[in-house]
C-alpha cells in the first residue's frame, strides 16, 4: 500500500507536525517522522483538518443530471475539501424508498470521491401526508439515518410528530426545512426594508421561527431528536438556544451565505442571490455567526443547490432557489469566522467535520487526526487570497454568489480514506 | 438625463422638474389642430406588454406617435414567470430588430432593471409597471397634475411640490403607484402620508420617506390632495380585510369625508375606479377629481420622458430651459405641419 507523509502542518491549527498516511489510515503523527517509501507533500503553514461533511447537499440525481450528478456532485465535494456528503431527497424521483436510496448510495461508491450518504425523505413524494417507509430505507444498504423533506416543510405537525416518533425505533433524525407555507406564500426574499422597497414577496422570519419553535416543543414532547436545516434568523437562534438551554435534543446548522451575504443583494435583482431560506439581514448574520461561535448553531452546512445557467439567466420571480456552495464553503467560514476572530481552526474542525458526522452517524468520518483512524484528511492553505471563478468548479452549475469576490483559504489536498482525490487544488 | 427610467428613485429633483416642465411644452402639442412633432421620426419603440394593461399601453402608445415614432406592440400574454426565459429572448429578439427604445410592462418585479441591467439589450429601458415595485411615468403624471391644480400651470414652471401635503389612500403592499409616488414626491419636496389598513402596508415601510396612518379622517384636513389607490376585491377572500363594507367604511372616500378636505384640495385616482367600494359616484365625478385630466397628462409626460431619453440628451443637457430645448429639437427637423400629411 502506498505511503504519504504530510510534512509540517498545523494539525487542527494547532503545532506543526508530520502525519503519515498508510493505506487507508494514519499511521503516526508526530515530529520529525521517517519518510522512506512515502510520497512526501510539504505542507508548511498549511491547516490540516479531519475531511468536511455536509449535512445538506442537493446531488440532483436521479432526475436533474443537467444540473449535476453524483460524481460532479462529489467531484465538486472533494474540491471542497469534503469527504462525505449527505444527499437531499428531493431528487425524481423522490428518495422515498429504499431503491432510490441505494442508487445514490452506489453511485457515490462507484465514483469514489467521497462518501455519499443519501437522506430519505420523510412523506411519500415529500408531500407531507403520508410517511415513506422510514424503516426500510434505514434497513437498505444505503443505512439512511436522516430524514428530511427539505425543499418542503413538514408542516402538518401531526406528521412531522409520527416521524420524529418513528425514527427512534432505529436512532434516526429529522431535519426541518423550517418554511411556514401559508406565511409564505409568493415569498420570493427576505420581508423587510428591502422587500417593501423592491415590491416582492416577503418571506418573514417568524415563518421560519414559528415551526422551529413547534419542532423543538414536538421533540421534546416525545422525546426524540429534531435537526433544523439551514437556520437563518436570529430569532432562531434565539429559539435553539433556549431549546438547549431546556435540554431537549436539538441540533441546527447554517449555511455558508447566511454567514457573509445579506438581503441588500437582492437590490440588484441578480438571481444569483435567490434562495431558500433568503439572505437576512445585517443582524442576522451577525447573530447567526455568534451561534455558530458559542455552539448554539453545531454545524455548517452547504445546501449546495445547483442549477443551470438559463434558471438563473431570467427575471428574478421566474428563477430557481438555490445557491451552489460545496466548493466555496471553507473559504467562507475562514473570512467570517476564523478572520473575525470568532472560531479557530480546531472549532472549524468541529462545525465542519466532527459534529455533522455526529448528527449524520457518518462512520469513518469526523474522526482525529491521530494514529489508527480512517486517513480521511483535508489541506488547507489559509494564507491563500484569490477571486473565485466559477469556470474553474468541479460541479456542474455554476450559480455562485461569489463570482469575482475575492475569499480566502485554498485546499490543496483532500483524501478519502488515504487515497488522494485533490492534489495541488486539483481533482485527482 | 439617465440612459432608463426604471424607479421613480432614480430621478434627482432637477430632473423631475424637468421632465414636468418639459411635459407642459409636450401638453401644447395636444392643443394645435395637428397633434404631432417630428421629433423621433425614424425611431421605433417597441411597447413590450408581458402584462395587460391597455390603459397604459395606449397612453405610451399615443406619446409615441405624437414624436412620430414607429411603433411595435408586443404582448406576451400568458407567458412571463411560467416560462422564465421569454423575457431574454424576446429582449434579444427586439435588439436584433434594431429597436431604439423598449417600453416593458411585466407582473414580475425587477424585470426592467433585469433587462436594463443584464446586457441582453442595449437600447434605454422605460418601466411602465413592474409587479408591486415601481411604475415611474405614472408617479411623473401624478406629480404634474398636482402641480398643475396646486401651484398653476404657467407659475408652476421649475417648481416643484414643496410643503404640498399628499395623502395616498389603499392597498400600499401591493401598489407599484404608492410606491414610485412615495419616492418621487418625496424628491419634490411634498409631505407625504400613506392611509391604509396594517393588513396593506409592507412590513419595512418605516424606512420609507413619509408618514403611515391607519385613520383617513384625521389626514383628511391637513391634506392638498388624496389619491386613491386601487382595492382589489380579492384582497378580501386573502383576508386583508373582513368585508368590502367595512372597508368602504373606513377607507372609502364620500362626500362627507371630502367636505372635510380643505376647499382648494384635489381627489386623485390613477384608474380604473372601484366606484362605491374606494371612492362614491359623487367623488369621483366631482369637479376636485382629476381621474380625466391624469389620463390626458399621462400622454404628455410619456412624451416628454421618451423625448428626453430619447431625441433630447444633448439639446436637454446644453439647454437647461424646456422651451428652448424643444424648439431647438424642432428646427434641426420638417416642422411639425410637413410632417403631418
Ligand atoms: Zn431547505
Amino acid at each position: 500500500m502506498s505511503k504519504i507523509l504530510i510534512r509540517g502542518a498545523k494539525v487542527l491549527g494547532g503545532e506543526a507536525q508530520d502525519v503519515l498516511i498508510d493505506g487507508e489510515t494514519v499511521a503516526a503523527v508526530g515530529t520529525d517522522l521517517d519518510a522512506t517509501g512515502a510520497t512526501v507533500i510539504e505542507a508548511e503553514g498549511q491547516i490540516l483538518l479531519p475531511g468536511l461533511v455536509d449535512l445538506h447537499t442537493h446531488l440532483r440525481e436521479p432526475g436533474r443530471e443537467d444540473s449535476e450528478t453524483v460524481l460532479t456532485g462529489t467531484q465538486a465535494a472533494a474540491s471542497g475539501g469534503y469527504t462525505a456528503v449527505f444527499a437531499m431527497a428531493n431528487t425524481f424521483p423522490v428518495a422515498d424508498t429504499a431503491g432510490v436510496v441505494e442508487q445514490v448510495y452506489r453511485l457515490g461508491k462507484e465514483h469514489g470521491y467521497c462518501d455519499v450518504q443519501p437522506i430519505g425523505a420523510v412523506t411519500v413524494g415529500l408531500e407531507g401526508k403520508k410517511l415513506a417507509e422510514l424503516g426500510a430505507m434505514h434497513d437498505s444498504a444505503a443505512g439512511v439515518t436522516v430524514f428530511s423533506d427539505d425543499g418542503k416543510c413538514v408542516d402538518d405537525a401531526v406528521i412531522m410528530r409520527r416521524a420524529l416518533e418513528y425514527v427512534k425505533a432505529f436512532g434516526g433524525v429529522v431535519a426541518q426545512h423550517a418554511q411556514e407555507p401559508r406565511l409564505t406564500e409568493g415569498a420570493q426574499m427576505n420581508e423587510g426594508i428591502v422587500s417593501a422597497e423592491l415590491g416582492l414577496g416577503g418571506w418573514p422570519a417568524v415563518a421560519e421561527e414559528s415551526i422551529i419553535a413547534r419542532d423543538v416543543l414536538l421533540a421534546e414532547h416525545v422525546g426524540s431528536r429534531v435537526h433544523i436545516c439551514h437556520l437563518s434568523t436570529a430569532g432562531s437562534v434565539e429559539i435553539v438556544r433556549w431549546a438547549k438551554s431546556r435540554g431537549i435534543d436539538v441540533t441546527a446548522e447554517v449555511t455558508p451565505h447566511h454567514l457573509l451575504l445579506t438581503d441588500e443583494m437582492v437590490r440588484t435583482y441578480n438571481p444569483v442571490y435567490k434562495v431558500n431560506p433568503p439572505l437576512r439581514t445585517e443582524r442576522d448574520v451577525m447573530a447567526l455567526r455568534e451561534a455558530l461561535a458559542d455552539g448554539t448553531i453545531d454545524i455548517v452546512a452547504t445546501d449546495h443547490a445547483p442549477h443551470p445557467h438559463e434558471d438563473k439567466d431570467c427575471e428574478w420571480a421566474a428563477a430557481a432557489m438555490g445557491m451552489v456552495g460545496l466548493e466555496t464553503a471553507l473559504s467562507v467560514v475562514q473570512q467570517t469566522m476564523v478572520e473575525t476572530g470568532l472560531l479557530d481552526w480546531a472549532g472549524v474542525a468541529d462545525r465542519m467535520s466532527v459534529a455533522p458526522a455526529r448528527i449524520g452517524q457518518a462512520k469513518g468520518h469526523g474522526r482525529p487526526v491521530s494514529a489508527g483512524e480512517p486517513a480521511n484528511l483535508t489541506l488547507v492553505d489559509p494564507a491563500y487570497r484569490g477571486a473565485v471563478d466559477p469556470a474553474g468548479f468541479a460541479s456542474r452549475s455554476r450559480n455562485t454568489p461569489y463570482e469575482g469576490r475575492e475569499l480566502p483559504g485554498r485546499i490543496t489536498h483532500t483524501f478519502l480514506r488515504g487515497r488522494a482525490t485533490v492534489v495541488d487544488g486539483k481533482l485527482a | 438625463m439617465m440612459r432608463h427610467l426604471i424607479s421613480a428613485a432614480d430621478l434627482t429633483r432637477d430632473e423631475a422638474v424637468l421632465i414636468l416642465d418639459t411635459a407642459e411644452e409636450m401638453a401644447r402639442v395636444a392643443d394645435r389642430p395637428i397633434k404631432k412633432l417630428p421629433t423621433l421620426r425614424g425611431r421605433t419603440i417597441c411597447n413590450l406588454f408581458f402584462e395587460d394593461s391597455t390603459r397604459t399601453r395606449i397612453s405610451f402608445e399615443a406619446a409615441e406617435k405624437r414624436l412620430s415614432a414607429d411603433v411595435i406592440n408586443f404582448a406576451a400574454k400568458g407567458s412571463s414567470v411560467s416560462k422564465g426565459e421569454s423575457l431574454k429572448d424576446t429582449a434579444q429578439t427586439l435588439e436584433a430588430m434594431g429597436v431604439d427604445a423598449v417600453v416593458i410592462r411585466h407582473s414580475a418585479s425587477g424585470a426592467p432593471y433585469r433587462l436594463a441591467t443584464s446586457g441582453w439589450i442595449d437600447a434605454p429601458v422605460i418601466n411602465a409597471g413592474d409587479g408591486t415595485h415601481q411604475h415611474p411615468t405614472q408617479a411623473l403624471l401624478d406629480a404634474f397634475t398636482m402641480r398643475r391644480r396646486l401651484v398653476g400651470r404657467d407659475a408652476g414652471l421649475g417648481q416643484d411640490l414643496a410643503g404640498k401635503r399628499i395623502t395616498l389612500v389603499g392597498d400600499v403592499l401591493h401598489s407599484r403607484v404608492a410606491r414610485s409616488n412615495v419616492d418621487l414626491l418625496h424628491t419634490l419636496g411634498a409631505e407625504v402620508t400613506l392611509v391604509a389598513p396594517p393588513t396593506l402596508v409592507p412590513v419595512g415601510v418605516e424606512t420609507w420617506p413619509c408618514e403611515v396612518s391607519y385613520d383617513l379622517d384625521n389626514v383628511l384636513p391637513k391634506s392638498d390632495a388624496v389619491m386613491m389607490l386601487r382595492v382589489q376585491r380579492e384582497r378580501m377572500n386573502a383576508a386583508f380585510f373582513p368585508t368590502e363594507r367595512e372597508y368602504s367604511r373606513r377607507y372609502g372616500l364620500d362626500g362627507e369625508r371630502m367636505a372635510k378636505m380643505p376647499e382648494h384640495a384635489i381627489v386623485m385616482h390613477p384608474g380604473p375606479m372601484v366606484r362605491g367600494m374606494e371612492i362614491t359616484a359623487e367623488v369621483a365625478d366631482s369637479d376636485r377629481c382629476t381621474v380625466v385630466e391624469q389620463v390626458t397628462n399621462g400622454v404628455s409626460i410619456r412624451m416628454a420622458v421618451l423625448y428626453l431619453l430619447l431625441g433630447g440628451n444633448e439639446a436637454a443637457a446644453a439647454h437647461p430651459s424646456p422651451t428652448t430645448t424643444l424648439e431647438r429639437g424642432a428646427t434641426r427637423r420638417p416642422s411639425a405641419t410637413e410632417e403631418s400629411k
